[in-house]
């Protein structure tokens, strides 16, 4: 109950306020090219090809999706580490893709990232304090150089390290605690967004768990807004108040955390969905399994129409001609059901049987 | 022990491993990988093995299958028993031969299980002419018919392509028909589907039990993730530090564990057909497999912990019928789950 009005509350926020960040038909494209020397373009990797959504404050949106369907391809471009072939990232109304210099180092220190991969994505070399402190050194007004050490262990402490472990190496902690230790980094300019690719999938499940509810804590605490990606769809409903399904590129349907679990419409939704294995074999009986055939295709030659008509067990000659668009279908527009939100299916349609009632 | 008194079924099983201890011999010391593990198999029937990184599932699968990486590694104690003979005592040509065609063995990581500079046909080939003396012609054949077992689409033409040719779950599917292509009696998936998405992870399971159902193999699954055993297996062992600590039939274990790492466990997983609150997270972390707690390995980590605990290893306590806990308190933790 509690955690219901927790929702709602959240949602009417949502309605009323700006949101923090916003993304419209946003384009990755990584050229393709042959020969040695004179590098011909030969074609292009569609990575991110049209994508649009709204990150609230306070909130945490998941991304799911296959592996090189683009999800850390987006992520980047959020963090402007990789430039966008075209479309807009508005961050509280003005487009951080068009920035550079100054105004670019400003909004930078507002986005922060936390990384997939504990073991490499720390410098062996450096110390764990050397490692949190170093976004000081681009940012020198968030603390003065007095203060650095006091403040890196402030941050250790608010992720759950013993604050004297500031002189120690990455390789002498363990999955978990690297993962803390970049937590720690990403906090350290007070940051109001955090985008997180797979924070904790190379992690095991004991310690998986120990991280998630450091970040919910956290996000709590400093009011954070987090863009949560990852792979494990029980992850991300865990943690997310919305979340978004991409494929090959593209969004295949977004809304809040029961309307994409428990009503999903997209045919890839439903899928994935009944893909997950459930641990719990008494809960499993009595539900649908789609087992998908076929493999996913390249991104650099995708299908036309819609992109997972190669998969789809409801595809007709329309999804090869027209290219379903992201938006509340007709069959359910302007009716009162969490089957009414976005979804890119021409035929977009619940299918109650893939889904246990939650 | 226990898998003893399990035995309804008259057919002796399959493998049958009694207390294996595996060390590895570092400069940083003894790391005890292995410390006492007993588990068995029957025709048509699938165990699980769930433990976390670390755990020792690997170790122990490679020590049955003779393939330990040997030094450091070394089997210190126990017996793996294959229909009644003994794997470690047996002549290294006679294992060989087992090997491949009596069992096998299906790894993580396809691309580097899988030769890169052979054609796919050719390393599936290669298996028919080594085993059953097949002509080279009709190896190839035989190689192209596994292929389509295993649904490459276009297999034949596919046949002559190179293993990073293919995508990751067909891969996975081409070591399957590998494992696969002699009919063993005895399968040992070593998380075979950890690297691939949902969907192709799914595709993967799904044609691993069908085969096996069809074939009536014994398999072997290794994993950490919770979900994929509660869909294929019938018993479940879990590992901790070298050690089974809970073995079960997959319903009972999910019901009500035994075992407070089970438990916790089961309460750390966020699950997808409910939104819960806090996740129960196990705190601190599994030890260090060159100092091992004395007592039970799990008590720094055990919200159970009694004196006891710290001075007393749990052996594995018959729980009921096919069931047991390396607890002293698993009564109490029984009776708290139900
Ligand atoms: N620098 C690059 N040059 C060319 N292609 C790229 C580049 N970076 C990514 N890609 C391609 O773009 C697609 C999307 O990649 P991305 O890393 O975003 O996937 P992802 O969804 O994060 O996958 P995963 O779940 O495996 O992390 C893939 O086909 C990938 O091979
Ligand atoms: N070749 C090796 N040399 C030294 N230690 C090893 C070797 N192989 C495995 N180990 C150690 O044995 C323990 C168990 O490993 P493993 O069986 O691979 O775990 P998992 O349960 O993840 O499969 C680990 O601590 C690992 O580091
Ligand atoms: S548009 Fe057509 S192919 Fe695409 S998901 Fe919908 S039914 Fe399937
Ligand atoms: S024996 Fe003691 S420490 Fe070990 S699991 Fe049981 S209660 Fe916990
Ligand atoms: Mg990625
Ligand atoms: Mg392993």
């Amino acid at each position: 109950m509690a955690e219901l009005s927790k929702q709602a509350g959240k949602a009417e926020a949502a309605g009323q306020r700006e949101p923090i960040l916003q993304v419209r038909n946003l384009v990755k494209h990584f050229p393709l090219t042959q020969g040695l020397l004179l590098k011909k373009q030969v074609g292009a990797v569609k990575a991110v090809d049209g994508i649009s959504f709204d990150l609230y404050q306070g909130e945490t949106l998941g991304i799911v999706g296959e592996s090189g369907c683009g999800k850390s391809t987006v992520a980047k471009l959020l963090m402007t580490l990789e430039t966008a072939t075209s479309g807009e990232v508005l961050y509280k109304g003005q487009d951080i893709t068009k920035l550079s210099g100054r105004a670019l180092k400003a909004v930078r220190r507002n986005i922060q990232m936390v990384f997939q991969d504990p073991y490499t994505s720390l410098n062996p070399r450096m110390t764990v304090g050397d490692i949190i402190g170093e976004p000081f050194e681009i940012h020198p007004e968030v603390a003065p150089k007095g203060d650095r050490r006091k403040r890196v262990q402030e941050l250790l402490d608010v992720v759950g390290l013993n604050p004297e472990y500031v002189n120690r190496y990455p390789h002498q902690f363990s999955g978990g605690q690297r993962q803390r230790i970049g937590i720690a980094r990403g906090l350290a300019l007070n940051p109001e967004i955090i985008i997180c690719d797979e924070p904790v999938s190379a992690l095991d499940v004991s310690v998986q768990a120990q991280v998630i509810n450091l970040m919910e804590r956290l996000q709590d605490e400093f009011n954070l807004s987090y863009v949560f990606i990852a792979h494990d769809l029980s992850i991300v409903r865990h943690i997310s108040d919305r979340v978004g399904v991409m494929y090959l590129g593209k969004m295949a349907e977004i809304g809040t955390d029961a309307e994409i679990y428990e009503h999903p419409t997209h045919p890839y939704t439903q899928a994935l969905l009944s893909a997950v294995p459930v641990p719990d074999p008494e809960a499993r009986e009595g539900r649908e399994r789609i087992i998908l055939t076929g493999d996913v295709p390249s991104p650099a030659n995708p299908p036309s129409g819609c992109r997972f008509r190669t998969r789809c067990w409801k595809a007709e000659d329309k999804c090869a001609e027209e290219v379903p668009l992201l938006a509340v279908p007709t069959l359910y527009q302007g009716k009162d059901t969490p089957a009414a939100h976005a979804s890119a299916c021409h035929f977009a349609e619940e299918k109650p049987s893939v889904v246990s009632a939650a | 022990m226990h898998e003893a008194q399990e035995a309804t079924d008259t057919a002796a099983p399959l493998l049958d491993v009694r207390d294996l201890h595996v060390e590895f011999r570092t400069r940083d010391g003894v790391a005890k990988a292995v410390n006492g593990v007993s588990y068995s198999v029957r025709a048509g029937e699938t165990l699980a093995v769930l433990g976390e990184s670390g755990s020792g599932k690997s170790v122990t699968a490679q020590a049955v299958m003779g393939i330990l990486d040997s030094p450091p590694g070394h089997v210190t104690g126990g017996e793996v028993l294959f229909r009644g003979q003994d794997l470690l005592t047996m002549g290294g040509e006679t294992r060989r031969r087992l090997r491949g065609a009596k069992i096998s063995m299906i790894f993580q990581d396809a691309l580097s299980a899988l030769n890169p500079v052979m054609s796919v046909g050719a390393q599936l080939g290669e298996m028919f002419t080594v085993h059953d003396g097949m002509t080279r012609r009709d190896s190839l054949a035989k190689a192209v018919q596994m292929m389509e077992r295993v649904r490459i689409p276009a297999a034949k033409e596919r046949a002559g392509d190179y293993p990073h040719q293919f995508s990751g779950g067909m891969r996975q599917r081409i070591m399957i028909a590998m494992a696969l292509a002699l009919e063993p009696d005895l399968v040992i998936a070593d998380e075979p589907t950890t690297a691939l998405d949902v969907t192709v992870q799914a595709q993967v399971m799904d044609l691993l039990a069908e085969l096996q159902r069809e074939y009536h193999m014994g398999l072997v699954l290794i994993t950490h993730d919770l979900g994929v055993v509660a869909d294929v297996a019938d018993r479940i062992a879990v590992m901790y530090a070298g050690r089974i600590v809970e073995t079960a039939p997959v319903h009972d274990l999910y019901a009500a564990p035994a075992h407070p790492y089970t438990a916790g466990l089961l309460g750390s997983i966020p699950r997808l057909d409910h939104k819960g609150k806090e996740l129960h997270a196990i705190k601190g972390l599994p030890p260090s497999l060159t100092d091992i707690p004395a007592g039970c390995p799990f008590n720094p980590r055990c919200p159970r912990a009694q004196a006891i605990c710290r001075t007393d290893r749990p052996p594995l306590f018959d729980v009921a019928p096919g069931r047991a806990s390396a607890c002293h308190f698993w009564k109490e933790t029984l009776d708290d789950a139900g």
